[in-house]
């Protein structure tokens, strides 16, 4: 099992108590109706899919109950870093470890 | 106000290793507010919890925070009018939604030598890692609940009405196995 630090508790919990929710950083547009189907495509079906540190959001379902951030590792299956939702999308080169 | 039907709370399991009951009504609200909350806290008449997991008690009132916006509140049947509208009276200063949430749940009040064991057959968490008087919320066997830890080996554990007997049938068992390991 995963362990997951959710940045609201500032605790270290088992994945039992979060639900994954995709990848982070997906910003609705503020006009939708002026989105070509292309753009709307874009918003709505393509992720990055990536071998290696995945930008993607956290529930803390059974507790605080807030979505937060995260970067994971998804050769690894290592948690880099999670951060607040609203946070910036944090640097990479200073996470060290495996990220790249 | 109704007196309670009995000065005890009625046992649902007992063994050896550890006792489960069935803790008395008592009215809950569930909190949310953001912002400066003082003029919540004077109205509520006490300080509100600033970590997550942390309690505070003001006179009557007991308050868990179990989210950066969130509380649950726990007070005696009967008093929460009087709650409602001193809250209702700083809406204006502080907008905030209160809500009697007393119908939910039921507390199963957990104690016994072996208290802390019977919560890790159902918890991911270790429920070591509640300090004697905070609470979390948690997942129990599926269920999200709340727990309180009152004592070294006394819990209350809140349990919304529809998933209480599943989570009370888990109790049970391992009140008896548990008990049964130490003989
Ligand atoms: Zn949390």
């Amino acid at each position: 099992m995963l362990l997951i630090t959710c940045p609201y508790c500032e605790e270290t919990l088992p994945e039992a108590e979060f639900a994954y929710a995709g990848q982070a950083h997906v910003i609705r547009p503020e006009n939708p109706s002026g989105q070509s189907d292309e753009q709307w495509e874009e918003f709505l079906f393509i992720r990055e899919n990536p071998k290696g540190p995945h930008f993607e959001r956290w529930r803390h379902l059974h507790g605080c109950g807030r979505f937060f951030n995260a970067v994971r590792d998804t050769v690894s299956d290592k948690f880099l870093t999670t951060y607040r939702a609203g946070a910036p999308r944090p640097d990479l080169a200073s996470l060290g470890g495996d990220a790249k | 106000m109704n007196k309670p039907m009995s000065s005890e709370p009625e046992v649902l399991a007992e063994s050896a290793a550890v006792r489960v009951r069935l803790a008395k009504p008592c009215a809950r609200l569930s909190l949310r507010a953001r912002g400066d909350l003082a003029p919540l806290e004077a109205a509520l008449g006490l300080s509100l919890p600033g970590k997550i997991g942390e309690r505070c008690t003001g006179g009557e009132l007991e308050a868990l925070r179990l989210g950066p916006d969130e509380w649950m509140l726990h007070l005696p049947e009967g008093t929460v009018e009087g709650v409602l509208s001193s809250c209702a009276g700083v809406y204006e200063t502080l907008p905030h939604s209160l809500v009697d949430v007393s119908g939910r749940e039921v507390t199963f009040q957990i104690d016994g030598a072996r208290a802390t064991e019977l919560l890790t057959l159902g918890m991911a968490r270790d429920p070591e890692s509640i300090a004697v008087g905070e609470g979390r919320r948690t997942n129990f066997d599926g269920v999200t609940v709340t727990i309180w830890r009152d004592a070294d080996s006394a819990y209350r554990m809140d349990v919304w009405h529809s998933f209480a007997p599943h989570v009370l049938h888990l109790l049970e068992t391992g009140c008896r196995e548990l008990a049964a390991e130490a003989v």
